[in-house]
């Protein structure tokens, strides 16, 4: 079956123990926004396998390239010129085409452009933060960006967060919508974050931890990282008890 | 030893933190052109078919306080119940409605609106109609994996009454959280993260 075929089949049952459980008290924030109550588990419906489309066709020239997206004319964004590229799989290890793929993240200070945000690490006036793409049929993706600072935040009190870019990423079905961390090789600041250490399992944790990719980079220009994102998959049949017309 | 499966396993999720507005609703976040509009800001269009309703949305954290940060996003069928969706083989779906939306909560007031269309019943698995609804996405800093729920209609009191899904929820005192009631053309839904009101989420 090629996997541009529409699916119709329910995703398989997310593994909660896997992902951060709600209520993680050493990341403070989460101990008045963390339902207690059991969640009530379903099985999927239509209401759930079905989701947006986003086509190429709404993407601007420079939506991929952060160190030129918000930059003056003939100007760019101050910072280690890095490429992130991958792919989007699902958990059947088949790429995913089409999936939007939003990101964010600090300037090389390790300083968002935001007004909430009070680090005293300057702004770039050449670093706006956001970008997007989608991937292609095979499910790769690639941006060019600069890369981010680690910077101090309010938690305890001497919390830092390791360099890391945001994603949010949209698959088939609304049920598959995903938001995540990607961090950087090396950083020693990983495994000291509140916020990365919500996740239990070691083995989750690198698995968003990117590879730096030497056979990628581009000569005189930018290192590459390599960083996969897989979502739910789904299963391959149709509903059993689906009924005709329906 | 057997044979291995060969699954992978899901990417974990992290939190949105306080900064989603810069990837997800850069004007918003007062980061102008980049691009155009935000995704999601407008739902309808003059040639989108059905009822025009508004729908009022807060999250409210355990200590009553409104969140100021979170990020919602809803999914819903056209006016005749058809997902605008390649996985929708019912039919295809009113062209000039994506049904899908994305908003901040004001960084004051932490309320979030949504000027959409009342959607048309879906069948179940089974083929009984469920309720009108809307699929319900929340993140924000402090939710480590956004949070999953359902909006249904207050003046669809028959349709909730057999709709599949409410039928199953064993406390029925907490259906009622899930349910928006409805003052002129408006619906208010109050997303409640902790107490005894807390909204019922989903494990989908």
């Amino acid at each position: 079956m090629s996997n541009n075929s529409p699916e119709t089949g329910s995703f398989f049952a997310r593994d909660r123990e896997w992902h951060p459980p709600a209520f993680t008290p050493w990341y403070k924030t989460s101990v008045l926004r963390s339902p207690q109550k059991a969640l009530i588990s379903l099985d999927n419906t239509i209401s759930e396998i079905t989701g947006p489309v986003f086509g190429h066709n709404m993407l601007g020239a420079l939506d991929d390239d952060l160190i030129h997206n918000f930059a003056k004319p003939g100007e760019s964004a101050i910072g280690e010129r890095t490429i992130v590229y991958g792919r989007v799989l699902d958990e059947r290890g088949r790429g995913v085409p089409g999936a939007l793929l939003e990101f964010w993240q600090a300037n090389a200070g390790g300083r968002y452009r935001h007004k909430k945000e009070g680090y005293m690490a300057p702004l770039d006036p050449n670093f706006g933060g956001c970008g997007r793409t989608i991937t292609d049929e095979n499910g790769a993706y690639a941006f060019r960006t600069i890369k981010p600072g680690p910077y101090p935040w309010p938690n305890g009190p001497n919390d830092w967060r390791p360099s890391h870019i945001h994603f949010s990423i949209f698959g088939h079905g609304f049920a598959q919508r995903l938001i995540t961390q990607m961090y950087f090789e090396g950083d020693p600041l990983i495994w000291k974050c509140p916020i990365v250490r919500t996740i239990p399992d070691k083995s989750a944790i690198e698995q968003l931890v990117a590879t730096l990719d030497m056979e990628a980079t581009i000569p005189m220009d930018a290192r590459a990282y390599k960083f996969d994102i897989v979502l739910r998959g789904r299963r391959s049949t149709m509903f059993e008890n689906r009924r005709e017309g329906n | 030893m057997t044979q291995s499966l060969n699954r992978l396993k899901e990417s974990a999720s992290q939190t949105a933190g306080p900064y989603v507005h810069i990837g997800l609703t850069p004007n918003f976040a007062e980061i102008p052109g980049v691009y155009p509009e935000d995704l999601g800001f407008s739902m309808v269009n003059d040639k989108t078919r059905g009822e025009r309703v508004t729908i009022k949305v807060r999250v409210i954290d355990g200590a009553d306080t409104t969140l100021k940060d979170a990020l919602v996003e809803i999914w819903q069928a056209d006016a005749d119940g058809l997902y605008n969706s390649p996985s929708e083989m019912r039919g295809a779906a009113d062209p000039n409605f994506q049904g899908w939306g994305r908003k901040a909560t004001d960084m004051s007031t932490g309320e979030c609106i949504f000027e959409t269309i009342k959607p048309g019943r879906v069948p179940f698995r089974d083929g009984r109609p469920q309720a009108p609804h809307i699929t319900f996405w929340i993140v924000a800093r402090g939710i480590n994996l956004g949070l999953q729920t359902r909006m249904y209609f207050g003046d669809e009191e028959k349709a909730n009454a057999e709709d599949p899904i409410l039928q199953r929820i064993e406390h029925k005192v907490r259906v009622p959280t899930l349910i928006a009631p409805r003052q002129d053309n408006a619906y208010t839904f109050d997303i409640r993260l902790q107490g005894d009101k807390e909204t019922i989420f989903f494990d989908i």
